[in-house]
């Protein structure tokens, strides 16, 4: 699985860009999208998934369902 | 009354044209009484460092003095931010609302460079840029450098500055340095991490999500490292903090005396925003900002430890103009894009000239109230506040129904003081006033006795008595603080006649909510 952002709940404030280990995160008019084919959920980089941790609304940055579970 | 010779800015023909794009600004008058400036400095070299006056002669955030012929801008570069405030709702966006963490649109480096040169071409008092969200500067640290990279190379005579929360500070302090960057705000609300944790749900730091004492603990650490190191490198620091009543109101003592040992210049007590529609925790958990008397309170019981900033007008990080207004909407990136940018300079430089002429005069002035303030025998103990409607150049010169803000000064037997400003919604529109406006208006500056005005109508003066403020339009277009002088010593005659009864006066509201002024 990988992690979406919710455009209705984004904000635009690019803080989850640069925290990203696998720049997996771009802009996309005006709010944030997450690359699932590059998210490894931070498995392997950090305790805790990086967008989640700096994301100022919460339940913005969310597991997609639509994706299996990262295996590291 | 005493008249003494004052040259305004306006008054100097010599300048032909340029005098015609200064535009006229609402500012308080100057501050002065016989210790310490009320905000910032305003009495100048005497009573600071001549190298600290150099640095902030010209900026209208550090001194009182020069936030009336000065302006500054702020550039939206920075919208990440890497704490939460309970202050602040990062989703809240709109055009009408003029507090930090508000902006209309966000622009990248070469956008705001872009923007520097057409407001700094436009606007002769513009001096001074800074960064100031609406996230945090330096949670966006790329951004903000290559923003001031860009500007230094273009317009080097601009001043730079930036606000910040200290999170991140120690680790850029030495690029801030580098930038010539001489201002720095850092925002500190405790300097107790039992007293943070009420302020702060999380912060980002290492890659961690830190809640509660945790974070509220890094925090302060980081922010005091931070403030020693600027200090150090002889970086001009201001420290300003939210007065959240129940939470840090008492503290803010003990963080005044924290700041002030570790060098900050100057310290700005805010008073808490928050309401309901701004959808910010403590907006929606309904806790309530400091009335007017609570803010004096605290900030007078600080001012014998630092200099007080009590000119702050909670501005937008998009803010453009003299503090008090925005003319923000004149330089929307659509409009910039359209516009030729030639730099200039000049007229800026000679607008400084006349500025400095203008001191000159206004400590001509000041020493005519020296001699005032002597006539001034026994008052009893007696002192007031005066709310003045102005647009500017130190005199009561606003009317009544057009002032969007008082300023609010202090009299007693030493002599006047401005202690700070109400805001107020435009109580007249052309001619009509509406009850209710002047409700807010009477609510505002229900503390003072009494309200000067270049001009007033008959029913709010009517109303205005009936409240208690005694409305005075016969200092109009005089200096604020020897007029505030001059109707302290007659209203202290009465009282000894027996004319009158000293009775003290009630609280005041602090407009919750926004306004942005007109351009």
């Amino acid at each position: 699985m990988a992690y979406k952002i919710i455009a209705s709940q984004c904000t635009g404030c690019s803080a989850c860009e640069p925290e990203c280990p696998n720049v997996a995160i771009r802009e996309k008019n005006g709010t944030y999208v997450i690359d699932p084919k590059k998210c490894t959920e931070c498995l392997g980089h950090f305790d805790e998934p990086q967008c989640v941790a700096v994301c100022p609304v919460d339940m913005t940055c969310v597991i997609d369902n639509a994706y299996p579970r990262y295996q590291a | 009354m005493q008249r003494t010779d004052y040259v305004s800015v306006t008054e100097i023909k010599s300048l032909g044209n340029l005098l015609d794009k200064v535009a006229e600004h609402k500012g308080c008058g100057t501050s002065s009484d016989n210790g310490k400036a009320s905000c910032g400095s305003s009495d100048g070299p005497a009573d600071m460092a001549p190298d600290v006056w150099e640095k902030v002669k010209n900026h209208p955030c550090y001194s009182e003095e020069a936030h009336h012929h000065y302006a500054r801008m702020h550039v939206a570069v920075a919208p990440a931010c890497n704490i939460q405030c309970n202050y602040c709702n990062r989703k809240y966006d709109c055009a009408n609302e003029s507090r930090p963490g508000v902006v209309s649109e966000k622009l990248t480096p070469e956008q705001a460079a872009k923007k520097v040169l057409a407001v700094a071409s436009t606007i002769p008092q513009m001096t001074v840029l800074g960064i100031a969200g609406p996230g945090d500067p330096l949670a966006n640290p790329e951004k903000t450098f290559k923003t001031f990279e860009l500007i230094s190379r273009t317009a080097p005579d601009i001043k730079l500055c930036l606000s910040t929360n200290g999170l991140a500070l120690p680790d850029h302090v030495d690029t801030i340095a580098a930038f010539n960057v001489d201002h720095v705000t850092i925002t500190i609300n405790m300097v107790d991490p039992e007293v943070g944790q009420h302020i702060y749900p999380w912060i980002y730091y290492k890659n961690k999500r830190w809640t509660g004492i945790d974070a509220a603990r890094i925090l302060t650490e980081r922010q005091m490292l931070g403030l020693e190191m600027l200090t150090e490198r002889g970086i001009l620091c201001k420290v300003n903090s939210v007065m959240i009543p129940g939470i840090n109101d008492q503290h803010l003592v003990e963080v005044n005396r924290a700041v002030k040992s570790r060098g900050a210049f100057l310290h700005n007590i805010m008073p808490l925003i928050s309401a309901p529609e701004h959808g910010t925790v403590f907006g929606l958990n309904g806790q309530r900002g400091p009335t007017a008397q609570e803010l004096k309170a605290l900030q007078d019981s600080c001012e014998g430890e630092m200099n007080m900033m009590r000119h702050c007008r909670q501005c937008r990080a998009d803010a453009v103009g003299l503090l008090g207004e925005d003319r923000s909407a004149e330089f929307t990136t659509e409009k910039i894009d359209a516009m030729e940018v030639t730099y200039d300079s000049a007229t800026r430089k000679a607008y400084q000239e006349v500025v400095e002429l203008e001191r000159q005069a206004k400590s001509a002035a000041k020493l005519a109230e020296q001699q005032l303030l002597t006539q001034l025998a026994d008052t009893d103990g007696i002192s007031m506040l005066i709310a003045v409607a102005t647009k500017g150049g130190g005199k009561v010169n606003e009317h009544f129904g057009h002032a969007t803000e008082f300023q609010i000064y202090e009299v007693d037997a030493k002599g006047s003081k401005f202690v700070g400003h109400r805001r107020v919604d435009l109580y007249c529109q052309g001619g009509f006033g509406e009850e209710e406006s002047l409700t807010t208006v009477i609510r505002a500056i229900n503390d003072c006795h009494a309200v000067f005005v270049a001009k007033i109508g008959g029913c709010p003066k009517d109303d205005l008595q009936k409240a208690g403020i005694d409305p005075i339009d016969k200092y109009a277009h005089e200096f604020i603080e020897q007029s505030a002088i001059a109707y302290f010593m007659e209203y202290v005659a009465k009282v000894k006649a027996g004319e009158i009864v000293h009775q003290a006066r009630g609280d005041a509201d602090i407009r919750q909510g926004a306004f942005t002024a007109a351009a």
